[in-house]
């Protein structure tokens, strides 16, 4: 039963990190598509600024549950998508220095380098979680030994690249819906018109993974064994078409809300499908990690649970309240602080 | 080389580098929220600006400690995959259990308190500096009780081929872990009041903002005397409690080769690994060793010798980490009694001023050499006695370590220069007028 339980909270987790950080990964993706100049270059980089650093906790809480609550599976995944990670976790480092650095001298190149960190350094985390997620979900090739016998360009196949490009799709949507909240003017004006360009190219990109999905994978197994799971997909698409509506209104606070309902779903879509494997073994299904074979003991699943239950809800509580503190407009210099 | 030495080869880059920026965090992150503090109650502009001006500095610092520390987490699973699942039921609980209850919660106050200045009131703003102060030391709690296990395992059986977790409150009361972070933290004051007292003379020296640089410098005084002293009295604490728990240990800081009572210390000491002596043993303290050790003079100190090889950590580095932790320990506490005792007459002892600045340095190399005695000294086990380092490491090609080793270093070294530079100007700067 804690296996259960875990495994929806491990699932919970990523979903709430790809929600809070992919929409300041969207921002800095779209940086050199939207900002014309320096002024809403700091815009942009201080619409996310107060809170790139709370969100990317989620994923060290996403990464710190695998690890505590499937051992075995934090180390298959980790050592197995090795190279990946090693450039995800560069390119977050890079991101994140860009933020505190940037402004800190008076230098046209000294900008220019940080700001190619934080577009490549928001693009690359954005592209490689979605190749990574794609893959998990159709499986990679585990061996006995629970070692994944593949390499990083055999993550490249075409279902992990739409994965990517899915990713950076909806991550992009959900930052430029957040700009929208926070810019003012052309900006602003121009953010939304963005939001409306890309909210077609992710009903067409999550159509196309949806669809390559029921090919490629087995993860909608657990759905036709058991119908009513369908209403995650229904949410899904609920909350994408509640964005798009919103957006048409001028209602942004609303319109980000339903993208984050359709991000969130996705991804539990995806791990409602996984269930109970973690890690799907192409090579034989007895070598997949599952929540009975990679799971810690139930003393620890225990323990864990008492602490989550207490400080995830405090969690969600403070950052709440910082998200709305600090999501004002900004509407001149003296709002910025990078 | 193979997957296992550039793989500790990694490890010991990641940490080391994370390690720059952590102590200033957690000492200079208290002594803001106190400056806060001062501000809140007596509404002194002078505090705020003391506060802005640390901050600003402590900003850069820590933007660098979280983003390093992000890889360390991850360093478990890519490179030491097989550690992960053998222990992983307490280890990694331990580090899913410092995401939740103390990195939220810095990570998140710190960008309120970044942002907060205006929407804030003073009060308001000095609660979020003692949040992410709180969180900081709560989170070095948590990291320590995890490297606890690593010293000294405890409240554990092996069963399904794994160590799982039979007595959790064991684990978190572990006495090395308490040892340690007591160690850590004294040690992080002693980072911080070094920082602050050394910028602060940089500027006394030129006569600028002389009433904000020598508050910064008393304040820093204080703690800093404090804090050495507990850092130094504390450690004869821990090194009994290294005497007692991994004697092995004890003996490579000493390279102490032979068992014997009433054991001296040797003042000059070269250690010669291969020859399972010691070329120079010069100056000896008689039973300076075992009263260290046991606080008893005459008592029997185990040497090396009395260990298999293969159970022995590297003499040489080990032995040389724990002499420049220990020389850095004895001599912080008189240069910070030094400023105390002449705090009101600074301006007559410039040569004192100038080696403030040249100090700076000093706490943040004796942080980095403890960790090395204490993670080096515990070779060749990952975890104590327990599991070996050999055993623990991933099953990747050595060609993916390589490229990830030389890929970090050189990312480390240029982010580490822009850091640096950052601080020098900023700290140069002095704070913003009123």
């Amino acid at each position: 039963m804690f296996e259960t339980i875990w495994f929806l909270l491990w699932g919970v987790l990523w979903a709430v990190y790809f929600v809070l950080d992919g929409f300041d990964l969207g921002i800095g993706t779209l940086m050199p598509f939207l900002a014309k100049n320096d002024y809403e270059k700091r815009v942009m980089y201080n619409a996310g600024g107060p809170f790139w650093d709370g969100n990317e906790v989620w994923l060290l809480s996403a990464g710190g549950v695998t690890f505590a609550a499937f051992p075995q599976a934090y180390a298959t995944m980790f050592s197995g998508l090795y190279s990946a990670l090693m450039l995800l976790l560069f390119a977050l480092i890079l991101r994140g220095v860009s933020f505190e650095f940037r402004g800190k001298v008076e230098s046209e190149t000294w900008r220019k380098i940080w700001d190619t960190c934080q577009v490549l350094g928001s693009f690359l985390p954005a592209l490689l979680l979605g190749v990574a997620f794609a893959n998990l979900f159709h499986g990679l090739p585990i061996n006995e030994a629970h070692v994944n016998t593949g390499g990083l360009f055999d993550l490249l196949n075409p279902y992990g690249l739409l994965g990517g490009v899915f990713f950076v799709a909806m991550f992009c949507l959900h930052g430029a819906l957040w700009l929208s909240i926070r810019a003012r003017g052309e900006l602003q004006a121009r953010a939304a018109a963005t939001a409306a360009k890309l909210w077609p190219a992710v009903l067409v990109l999550v159509l196309a993974f949806l669809a390559y999905t029921f090919v490629n994978t087995k993860l909608f197994g657990n759905y036709f064994k058991n119908p009513h799971l369908f209403l995650i997909l229904v949410a899904a698409v609920a909350g994408l078409v509640m964005s798009r509506v919103y957006l048409a209104q001028g209602h942004y606070w609303k319109a980000w809300g339903g993208s984050a309902v359709f991000i969130a779903c996705v991804a539990m879509f995806g791990v409602v499908g996984l269930f109970p494997s973690i890690l799907i073994s192409t090579l034989n299904p007895l070598w997949s990690l599952t929540i009975h074979n990679a799971a810690s003991s139930q003393l620890t699943l225990k323990i864990m649970l008492g602490v989550a239950l207490v400080f995830v809800p405090l969690v969600i509580a403070y950052q709440t309240w910082s998200l709305m503190t600090f999501s004002k407009a900004i509407n001149s210099e003296h709002d910025l602080e990078y | 080389m193979d997957v296992l030495m550039l793989s500790r080869l990694q490890f010991a880059a990641a940490t080391m580098f994370h390690f720059l920026f952590v102590p200033l965090t957690l000492g200079i992150s208290v002594l803001i929220a106190c400056m806060e503090t001062a501000y809140a109650r007596t509404g002194n502009e002078v505090y705020k600006r003391m506060a802005k001006f640390w901050g600003k500095l402590f900003l850069i610092n820590f933007t660098l400690g979280v983003v390093t520390g992000i890889t360390l987490e991850f360093q478990f699973g890519t490179n030491w995959s097989r550690y992960s699942a053998y222990v992983g039921d307490i280890f990694g609980s331990l580090l899913a259990i410092e995401a939740t209850a103390a990195f939220f919660l810095e990570s998140t106050f710190i960008g309120v308190w970044h942002f907060g200045w205006e929407k804030l009131s003073p009060k308001a703003h000095a609660i979020t500096a003692w949040l992410v102060a709180g969180a900081s030391n709560l989170s070095a709690i948590w990291i320590l009780i995890a490297n606890g296990f690593m010293q000294n395992p405890l409240g554990f059986e092996i069963r399904n081929g794994r160590a799982e977790l039979t007595d959790f409150v064991a684990v978190i009361t572990n006495p090395w872990a308490w040892n340690q972070f007591v160690h850590v933290v004294s040690g992080s004051f002693c980072v911080a009041s070094f920082f602050i007292a050394g910028i602060s003379a940089w500027h006394l020296l030129r006569k600028q903002n002389e009433e904000f640089f020598l508050k910064s410098f008393r304040l820093a005084v204080y703690v800093g005397l404090a804090s050495s002293a507990i850092v130094a009295g504390q450690g004869h604490i821990h090194g009994n409690l290294v005497a007692k728990l991994q004697p092995v240990k004890l003996a490579a800081m000493e390279s102490h080769w032979e068992t014997r009572s009433n054991a001296p210390m040797y003042l000059l000491q070269i250690p010669d690994e291969k020859g399972e002596k010691n070329l120079v043993e010069a100056l000896p303290v008689p039973g300076l060793l075992s009263f260290l050790a046991y606080n008893d003079a005459s008592a029997e100190v185990k040497g090396l010798k009395d260990f298999p090889a293969e159970d022995r950590p590297p003499v040489a580095i080990t032995f040389l980490a724990f002499r420049v932790m220990v020389g850095i320990g004895t001599l912080m506490p008189l240069l910070m009694l030094f400023g105390l005792l002449k705090s009101d007459v600074l301006a007559k002892y410039p040569l004192y001023l100038k080696a403030m600045v040249w100090a700076i340095p000093l706490p943040y190399l004796g942080m980095q050499a403890g960790w090395a005695v204490a993670e080096v000294g515990r070779q060749p086990w990952i975890v104590y006695g327990l599991m070996r380092t050999s055993d623990a490491v991933s099953p990747i090609a050595a060609s993916q370590a390589g490229a990830s080793l030389v890929a970090m270093v050189l990312l480390y070294t240029l982010l580490g220069a822009a850091g640096a530079y950052l601080m020098f100007t900023f700290a140069r700067k002095g704070p913003a007028d009123a």
